[in-house]
């Protein structure tokens, strides 16, 4: 029975969309469609595909089967299991709030000249292709359905396609996204060339030498990394995502990226299956690189979208932490605790979706109210949009790992992973694994500064420009879902518990172990190795937090009266003896992390500026001040220009065969033909 | 679930002392490693020195070795007050007391240091299944302290901090020697003591020599008595 | 395992939390009191700190023009995060269930969410101040934080626990075990705990000279209850690091169950090693100057390098198979 309304379910989910598909084809410039009948299917698909994972969460089995489509010897192979499951619900969620947010976002398109078809039509492709992702069961259905995620995000990229700097940037995620799945269809055909068939069943069955699994899981890696984000193949990430419209970074950052994320956990940890302890070091390694690297880029930005996509390269490589561990736990024979690792690694998926996407909603409101990508010029923005200040608020709590909110629970869950370390036999690991566990701390130490930053800059303090100044704020649709997702960033953050529970039976899928200690105690106490090993208990936490914010309100009631006859009262703060206060004494983000800019110098390529023009009366008074800083990623320097030089060298020289002449054409297929003919004899 | 073999409790207080000096040895190294100030090098080596000299009792009290005692008084001799004096003398005739041999890249020689501590420690784990001495663990650290030096060698460029690099690796050897075998033949002893000593007399006529003809002691400038046309 | 919802054990903890936050005020005037001994200066009465809060509280709220909602949250906010991370600390009895709450990974997450509030706080009104000293305590913070856990991971690995009560446990029974790792880590701590809790030589809490001051900046537009609150955190949170750091590394005499004879001991412990510790840091504070801005982040790399290298030789010279 189950089993049937989690098929139906997920065929519902599938007839949504592409009912919103051919809807958006149909709109023209019909604005009461979009609002009114695409982005309500979406969201109902999303709600649908929610569900169908849920059925399967909560303890049901899942669903296998084909559809006689596609190629007539290959029909295409679905499956849903724990972890389809798992990934399916990332997306629903991430469904539903876009669509929740979308058609109070898109009316800043309408009298644009982009067509809202195009973008309804592309939303729903990309929805569709993810979903098909994660529920694909052979490699060729795995391979189309990622190049319609691929291909169709591409489309929505280049949305607003008038200016260049978008196109370039669309170019660019293209061409690494394909790159990316020549990588994955390689890793995948060491699997078809052994195993002969091209379903994941026959892959599971196949035991691949270590040589030949090394060179899979490294292809893999390489690949599926590229498209997750990861240090140093996530060029594309910063320049993409910024450019989409928001409710569509949203789905990026917060969901494509845990496909990506899911793709990897599928051929390592299901279809390669024999683990080994090194390539977990690889992966340590690679996650926190990749982790430091990204928070560090992030803190340096200026605009919103930019730094929350430099922050999502920095939470994939918490996740490759993760994965890392519980790579090498379950190589060096402790599957118990691999199966932990593996748990915080999908925690994090989870925490990372809900918060990122909150906070690229939120930078969509303040984009859309105040027309302003840059940092620089706003400011004082909680009292112009008190409830987005709210919800981006706890979002950036989330984000920078603070209790009692969610992305505490993923990172205090790793870190105590990485503590089971003293078990190890090897002495090295012993110590490499507590010196990753560091750099995770410093990350996400550097993460808070990064996210007090942005948030002290955008809504604290004056505003810096006119236009910031009068933003409003969003529709209710926008807020709805920002309060969604922040409801479900604390219920997260609270629920510990339960959610390894959970998650535990989707990792016993894959690793044959349960966690069942971790929630021995109760939904109340997290306990992950043994009680008095290490506890944590959200709803505690939260209770705390209650009292203090009761407190507040005790004392404010009871001064209610004193007040009524003796208001607060509010005076000007001391200008430091200039008159008042003026926006520009405020500190800028700059300024801000301009202390961390001089610590960690190396890591960047940081060109600055500086003017000064002094008085010709008074020699020591600055008539006009200026500050110019860049910041460039070094991964394009060392990585990108010589791999295109290269590529340009090696064109110039195949281009050396085009002369022109119509008897040299001739000539190179004539030798072609004959070649070919020698090679079949 | 208890994560290892706590063995280390077990031990005796002497045995524990001598491990816990054994790290302090190896902080010395990270600092003497980090430290710009010429003056603050020298005194470093000074503290090595003596943990060292601490280190050699210790393990002669606890071995009942009691020849180890000669080693420390000559160790306490030597490196703790004969070399620094004579360094700090130089240094001060030079006017170079105060200067700074700050390195290029701190961060990025810190984490160097870190991982090549943990390589020592894989290197020396299968010789420490074969000793027999419960301190055995220490062949790691002697082994670090001596690389450690190496990259004080490498990364410095001032002459004098060189040297001190240098009689650090020395210290290095000592100690292993010490720890792991209850330290060295007498003779052996007394011959790198005065070899110690000679060096440091020697490179102190260096100084005046190299700042005399290249006008610094900046060991990179040495580069232009290279006879190669360019 | 206690029984977490015995009604009689709670009692005791919100008991427990009163005294420390009762104490807090206490502490940081025995210090005041040392330090002008020390430099030569008449004291104030040891009571001082309560007479300041007192005032503070008694007096109306002055707040800036453009403070927002999250200016006037923040204080409660930031005292309730202290007053639930002190609550977590053993500071007579050990196997609280409180201590099945929290462990110390939970303990840092607390105090860098107060922190986070602070920043936020410090930069609403939009003074040159406020940002200054934001921009500086994350910068602190970011540096001391991965310290502080590295001492924790040394710790926890020792013990193989983060459950404080067990860690404590641990420490009692190897009592006469001197642990090249443990002596580091109590270093670092020490470093942290000084950077944290903005004093000499990272910060100066006594002064508002407006280049050097980290944490005073961010408090500055703070009045009455608020600054009150505000004090009152900042006292309570360098009692707990104090507290903390005599947890962890000297427990001689923590009470293990609720006797009354424990409770004398453990009181009695608690009280001379804290006027111990107190003497130390003003001591200290009297004999260091305040360093360089810039010299900061080296104090703090010092540290992590101090907790790495504990980290390191529990790996090599202690963890043996």
């Amino acid at each position: 029975m189950s089993e049937f309304s989690s098929t139906l379910l997920t065929a519902v989910s599938f007839g949504l969309l592409f009912a919103a598909a051919l809807a958006s084809m149909l709109v023209g410039r019909r604005r009461l469609w979009i609002t009114w009948l695409v982005f309500p299917l979406m969201g109902f698909a999303g709600l649908a595909a929610l569900l169908a994972a849920g059925v399967v969460l909560l303890g049901n089995p899942g669903f296998n089967g084909t559809l006689p489509l596609g190629l007539p010897w290959l029909p295409w192979h679905l499956r849903m299991d724990g972890l389809s499951a798992f990934f399916l619900a990332l997306i629903g969620i991430g469904t539903i709030t876009s669509s929740l947010f979308g058609p109070g976002y898109v009316r800043e398109y309408l009298r644009g000249p982009y067509p809202l078809g195009l973008l309804g039509l592309m939303t729903s492709l990309f929805i569709i292709g993810m979903q098909l992702v994660v529920l694909a069961d052979d490699a060729f259905f795995f391979m189309i359905a990622w190049e319609l995620m691929s291909v169709s995000s591409y489309f929505l990229v280049a949305y607003q396609h008038h200016q260049p700097a978008n196109r370039r940037a669309a170019f660019l995620y293209l061409l690494m996204a394909q790159i990316g799945a020549v990588l994955i269809l390689l890793s995948f055909g060491i699997f078809a060339s052994f195993g002969g068939a091209f379903t994941f069943d026959a892959f599971r069955a196949i035991q691949l030498a270590p040589i030949w699994a090394s060179v899979a899981f490294g292809l893999g890696l390489l690949g599926f990394g590229m498209k997750a984000g990861m240090f140093p193949v996530h060029a594309w990430l910063p320049e993409a995502h910024p450019v989409a419209p928001s409710h569509i970074s949203a789905l990026m950052s917060g969901v494509m990226l845990k496909v990506a994320i899911y793709g990897f956990v599928r051929l390592t940890f299901d279809l390669i299956g024999t683990l080994y302890w090194s390539w977990g070091v690889v992966l340590l390694i690679v996650g926190s690189v990749t982790a430091l690297f990204g928070v560090l880029y992030a803190l340096m930005q200026n605009d919103v979208k930019r730094l929350l996509a430099y922050s999502s390269v920095e939470n994939i490589g918490i996740i490759f932490i993760g994965l890392g561990l519980a790579v090498l736990f379950i190589g060096a024979g402790y599957p118990k605790l691999g199966s932990l690792g593996l748990i915080a690694a999908l925690y994090h998926a989870l925490s990372h979706a809900l918060f990122k996407s909150l906070l690229f909603l939120g930078a969509g409101t303040i984009l859309q109210q105040t027309h302003e990508h840059d940092m620089g010029k706003m400011g004082g923005l909680i009292r112009r949009m008190p409830w987005t200040a709210l919800f981006f608020l706890i979002g950036c709590i989330s984000i920078s790992a603070l209790p009692p909110f969610t992305g505490f629970v993923s990172e205090w869950l790793t870190f105590q992973t990485a503590l089971q370390a003293t078990i190890l036999e090897s002495g090295v690991l012993r110590a490499v694994v507590p010196i990753t566990a560091a750099m995770l701390a410093l990350t996400g130490a550097l993460a808070a500064t990064c996210f007090v930053k942005l948030y002290g800059i955008v809504f604290l303090g004056q505003p810096r420009s006119r236009r910031v100044k009068h933003a409003r704020e969003g529709t209710s649709g926008m807020l709805w879902a920002q309060g969604l997702l922040a409801g479900l960033c604390l219920l997260f953050g609270i629920l510990g518990a339960p959610t390894v529970a959970i998650l535990s039976r989707v990792v016993a899928g894959l690793t044959g172990s349960h966690v069942t200690s971790a929630t021995a105690h109760g939904w109340l106490w997290l306990t992950p190795v043994a009680p008095e090993v290490a506890s944590y208990s959200g709803p505690m936490v939260l209770f705390g937090v209650t009292l203090a914010l009761l407190a507040w309100g005790a004392v404010y009631l009871l001064l209610c009266k004193h007040r009524r006859l003796k208001p607060i009262q509010r005076g000007p703060a001391w200008g430091c003896g200039f008159g008042r206060l003026t926006p520009n004494m405020q500190y800028t983000g700059t300024a801000f992390v301009m202390p961390i800019q001089q610590i960690f110098r190396p890591v960047w390529r940081v060109q600055e500026e500086q003017q000064r023009e002094l008085s010709t009366e008074l020699r020591s008074h600055p008539t006009q001040l200026g500050y110019q800083l860049q910041i460039e990623d070094i991964t394009w320097r060392w990585l990108y220009q010589p791999v295109m030089k290269l590529i340009q060298a090696s064109a110039r020289k195949v281009g050396l065969l085009q002369t022109g002449n119509l008897r040299h054409y001739l000539t190179y297929s004539f030798v072609t033909l004959v070649v070919l003919l020698w090679l079949i004899s | 679930m208890s994560g290892f073999l706590d063995t280390y409790s077990h031990l005796t207080l002497t045995e524990q002392a001598i491990l816990t000096l054994a790290a302090m040895v190896l902080v010395s190294s990270f600092a003497l490693l980090a430290q710009s100030r010429v003056v603050a090098t020298i005194r470093l080596f000074a503290l090595q020195g003596f943990l060292l000299v601490v280190v050699t009792a210790l393990v002669a009290l606890d071995t009942r070795e009691y020849h180890l005692f000669y080693s420390a008084g000559l160790t306490l001799l030597l490196k703790v007050w004969f070399v620094p004096w004579l360094l700090t003398r130089q240094a001060r005739r030079l006017g170079i007391l105060r200067d700074l041999d700050s390195l290029l890249r701190p961060g990025v020689v810190l984490i160097a240091a870190g991982a090549l501590v943990i390589f020592c420690y894989s290197v020396a784990l299968p010789i420490q299944r074969f000793a027999e001495s419960i301190t055995r663990d220490a062949i790691a650290i002697s082994l670090a302290v001596v690389l450690l030096s190496m990259l004080m060698l490498i990364t410095r460029r001032k002459a004098i901090t060189q040297v001190v690099g240098f009689m650090s690796m020395e210290n290095g050897l000592f100690f292993g020697a010490v720890t792991a075998t209850q330290g060295m033949p007498m003779v052996v002893e007394l011959g790198v003591a005065f070899d110690v000593l000679i060096a440091a007399v020697v490179f102190g006529v260096f100084f005046f020599h190299i700042r005399d003809s290249i006008e610094s002691l900046d060991v990179d400038m040495l580069n232009q008595l290279t006879e190669v046309d360019e | 395992m206690v029984d977490f919802l015995n009604p009689a054990d709670w009692v005791f903890v919100w008991l427990q939390t009163a005294l420390f936050v009762l104490l807090a005020p206490l502490f940081s005037g025995w210090i005041k009191w040392l330090k002008c001994l020390l430099q030569n200066r008449r004291p104030p009465s040891l009571l001082q700190p309560y007479r300041d809060l007192l005032r503070l509280v008694r007096k109306d709220v002055l707040l800036a023009d453009n403070a927002s909602v999250l200016f006037r949250g923040a204080p409660y906010i930031i005292c309730g995060c202290t007053v639930l991370a002190a609550s977590v600390v053993p500071l007579l009895i050990l196997h609280q269930p409180i201590s099945a709450m929290a462990d110390v990974i939970v303990l840092v997450g607390l105090f860098a969410l107060a922190r986070f509030f602070l920043a936020l706080a410090g930069m609403d009104v939009g003074t040159a101040f406020g940002g200054m000293g934001s921009s500086r305590e994350m910068t602190v913070s970011a540096l001391a934080e991965p310290a502080m856990l590295m001492v924790v991971f040394t710790l926890s690995m020792v013990a193989s626990s983060t459950n404080l009560s067990t860690l404590v446990e641990h420490g009692l029974q190897q009592q006469s075990v001197l642990r090249p790792s443990i002596l580091f880590a109590l270093i670092a701590l020490i470093m942290v705990a000084i950077a944290e809790n903005a004093r000499i030589p990272v910060d100066n809490p006594a002064t508002h000279l407006e280049l050097t001051m980290i944490h005073e900046a961010m408090i500055l537009e703070y009045s009455g209850r608020h600054l009150a609150m505000m004090e009152l955190a900042s006292q309570l949170k360098l009692t707990t690091y104090a507290v903390l750091i005599i947890d962890l590394f000297f427990p001689w005499g923590i009470a293990q169950s609720a006797s009354a004879a424990g409770l004398g001991v453990a009181a009695v412990a608690i009280a001379v090693k804290l006027s111990l510790l107190g003497l130390l840091l003003a001591l200290g504070e009297t004999a260091v100057a305040k360093m360089r801005l810039f010299k900061v982040p080296t104090f703090l790399a010092m540290s992590f390098a101090l907790a790495m290298i504990g980290m390191l030789s529990f790996v090599i010279l202690e963890s043996s198979k």
